[in-house]
């Protein structure tokens, strides 16, 4: 008797209590992938979206085509803003424990995305970032007083108080405002881009979303958008393989993300989201093309959410504890790190000395904002902001309900 | 001055605004070789260039989320959604995006974007080709919703609309296009050209939203009405021979309060009208804030006719779009007679 159909509903590979063993996973090694002229056919590098660009070997060493070449005071700067990310958020993380922030999404195990990708840019290429690439701020000198003002929600917030902590907007670093709703930001990016084209500029938009948001409609409009106007844009999908408690099996049925930009015609690599080298190099690959008129490229940033989702889960309820440990692609600090001592540009101590150095930065600058006000003691926003900013100018009916509540 | 329906005042303002403002361009299905479904972008892609008035995509979420990425960066979007049917696939983008970037970004960022669309019934459009979805709109903080009803005030408004920094939700009735309705479907069809209102200045002249029009002074009973019920309300009043004032709200955010105050306070009376289902409608905001605001001037309840509370129905069209002989037969309700 041949065997009654049922629906298929995929599973995480591995769940509470069982080991992880991540052996079976397809790894192409570093310096395989060949790397491009930038103004190759989308047809001619179809191979990129089914393959991993990797830089650094397991002996930290810099090997094969996409290695930027960078010098070695950009890596240090480079580690320096994924260090100072990964402290940050410890010390956010505390502090919501603390009760001194409602709520905070760490990016552990993923700074490199938006260092290195954010290195890789100019300073006037529009960032349309989801909610975990806070480290673009890092890059582009935002003062980190400003950034936990924000957070704790005092009267130095930029954003008046009004959106959750982490939702950054930065103006003056191109750094578009973020909201909850996912992917919303995806097709913006690409009318961000197809405006810069329209007036002549040669900036490019970029934008991130997650794998689980590669499922939501607004991922379509952006890949599509993108390839039919050929906009000068980055487009992202930061596989970190849980989308809250959902494995990215679940996200998508097909072979890799990247696979999905061939259907548009558009340029897609895959890349490991681990390796600074790498990300640093396809980013600069894909703004480079974009800069000539070469239009959109799409990105699967191949990583691992070392942390839970947000300071409201919990992942020990739904897989291994410390499945990040056995991530084969290692933690992106401890690589980059790896590699500079094995230049001879860094050593265990000087790196002890950075983390030290930057905790003290952070606390002091904790201190900083919270001099600004609290979450619970305040000052927050002046409370007749909260009528501001609905509209350029208050509309009467808004000033009505102004005087009502007193002002 | 020339005689234009409302599809040349649409026209002519977009025309006008693309000549004004290089920053401003113009997209959606079928807008830009083609011209319109409904003319009302003929001619302008071969006037000012394919990057300036362009096709899409049939995207009305990717319309939407481009509009608001161009706003961001520096361009005045004008974007058209075919029917007004079909702008809930872009409702997220609307409502969570386009409505709340000035606000929450603290001011920093925002998009002025305009979103044309033509609405409502009386075309024998079915569920898909009639709706009248403004009061999703209006319910969000941060849109400002204008509909016009003649072509003058569409030229204006429409101008005004477009150079504003705020979003705004532009409905155009679409049974106006050619010509006054005033609900009988059964008389031959007017043209705008007997109509005083199809007068449009050729250049650039705006109306400031936030302002209604009484479209016929009266003492008897208030009806305000918008987009294609002015003119069945006026009608109404015409030939039912009661003295009824017939305000033409022309935006719905912003409300112009005081003039609809002014009126039912000099009138003691109110009849709403709109083509939308009643339950959670504009009329039920309208009727709200004057109850607040003119309790002791009101000599009868508020009455609104309006679509039934079902999805708009093909073959009994004309039992569900609002009747001169339902305001006629409200307006003596609220007249005690």
């Amino acid at each position: 008797m041949s065997k009654k159909k049922t629906l298929h509903v995929p599973d995480a590979p591995f769940r509470p209590g069982e080991k992880p063993d991540f052996s079976n996973l397809e790894l192409p090694k570093a310096g395989d992938a060949k790397r491009p002229k930038v103004m190759v056919e989308p047809s001619e590098i179809r191979d990129l979206a089914f393959s991993l660009v990797r830089v650094l070997d397991d002996k930290h060493e810099a090997v094969g085509p996409w290695d930027p070449k960078l010098d070695a005071s950009v890596l240090k700067e480079g580690l320096r803003h994924m260090c100072l990310l990964r402290i940050f958020d410890d010390r956010m993380l505390t502090m919501q424990r603390q009760g001194k922030l409602s709520f905070y999404m760490k990016s552990l195990g993923e700074e490199a995305v938006a260092i290195a990708q954010g290195m890789a840019l100019r300073p006037d290429d529009i960032l349309f970032p989801s909610y975990r690439q806070p480290g673009l701020q890092f890059v582009r000198g935002r003062d980190i007083v400003d950034m936990i003002c924000h957070c704790i929600t005092n009267v130095k917030d930029n954003v008046k108080g009004r959106q959750m902590p982490v939702h950054y907007s930065w103006k003056e670093g191109n750094f578009v405002s973020i909201s909850s709703p996912v992917g919303t930001q995806f097709p913006q990016a690409v009318g961000c881009a197809m405006a810069s084209a329209y007036k002549g500029e040669d900036n490019v938009s970029i934008s991130w979303v997650g794998d689980g948001t590669a499922a939501e409609g607004d991922f379509h409009y952006a890949l599509n958008f993108a390839s039919v106007y050929k906009a000068p844009v980055l487009l992202n999908v930061v596989n970190n393989q849980w989308a809250i408690s959902t494995h990215k099996n679940i996200s998508s049925g097909g072979a890799t993300f990247a696979a999905r930009g061939i259907a548009y015609d558009v340029p897609s690599i895959r890349v490991d989201g681990n390796d600074f080298l790498a990300l640093y190099s396809v980013t600069s690959w894909a703004a480079e093309r974009a800069r000539k008129g070469g239009g959109p490229t799409f990105i699967e940033v191949f990583t691992y959410r070392g942390e839970a989702h947000s300071t409201s889960d919990d992942p020990t309820r739904y897989r291994p504890k410390d499945e990040w440990k056995s991530w084969p692609l290692g933690d992106p600090i401890e690589r980059l790190k790896a590699h500079l001592i094995g230049l001879g540009a860094w050593s265990e101590k000087e790196q002890s000395k950075l983390e030290k150095e930057l905790d003290t930065l952070v606390i002091k600058s904790y201190k900083e904002a919270e001099k600004h006000g609290t979450l619970s003691e305040g000052p927050w926003a002046p409370e007749d902001t909260l009528f501001e900013d609905v509209y350029k100018k208050p509309p009467r009916h808004l000033r009505k309900q102004r005087q009502e509540f007193g002002f | 001055m020339s005689q234009m329906n409302i599809i040349q005042s649409v026209n002519s303002a977009l025309d006008i605004i693309l000549e004004k403002d290089p920053n401003v361009c113009i997209f959606g299905q079928d807008v830009g070789y083609f011209g319109g479904v409904f003319r009302c972008t003929d001619g302008l892609q071969k006037k000012y260039g394919k990057h300036r008035v362009f096709d899409t995509p049939l995207s009305e979420g990717g319309i939407l989320s481009t509009a608001i990425g161009m706003g961001i960066n520096g361009l005045r979007p004008v974007a058209e959604i075919q029917f007004s049917d079909y702008i809930f696939p872009a409702f997220d983008q609307i409502t969570n995006e386009l409505a709340k970037l000035r606000y929450r970004s603290g001011g920093e960022y925002w998009a002025p974007v305009t979103v044309r669309t033509p609405c409502g019934g009386g075309i024998r459009g079915g569920h898909y080709h009639s709706q009248s979805p403004e009061a999703y709109f209006t319910h969000t903080p941060g849109l400002k919703v204008v509909i016009p009803s003649n072509p003058h005030d569409t030229k204006g408004l429409l101008i005004t609309s477009i150079e504003d920094d705020d979003p705004v939700i532009f409905f155009e009735p679409k049974r106006l296009y050619n010509g006054p309705f005033d609900g009988d479907h059964k008389k031959a069809a007017l043209k705008w050209d007997t109509h005083p209102k199809g007068e449009v200045p050729e250049d650039y002249y705006s109306i400031p939203l936030g302002k209604a029009a009484i479209e016929r002074p009266g003492n008897q009973v208030t009806v305000l009405a918008y987009g294609t019920m002015v003119h069945v309300a006026r009608e109404a009043a015409e030939s039912s021979g009661i003295d009824a004032e017939v305000i033409d709200l022309r935006s719905l955010v912003p409300l112009d309060i005081d003039t609809i105050t002014g009126s039912v306070r000099k009138t003691g009376r109110c009849v709403i009208v709109h083509e939308a289902p009643r339950t959670s409608g504009f009329g039920a905001e309208l009727s709200a804030q004057i109850q607040e605001e003119c309790f002791y001037h009101l000599e009868a309840p508020i009455a609104r006719v309006t679509g039934w509370d079902t999805p708009y129905p093909h073959s009994l069209e004309w039992e569900y779009f609002p009747s001169q002989e339902r305001v006629i037969e409200s307006m003596k309700k609220v007249l005690g007679s």
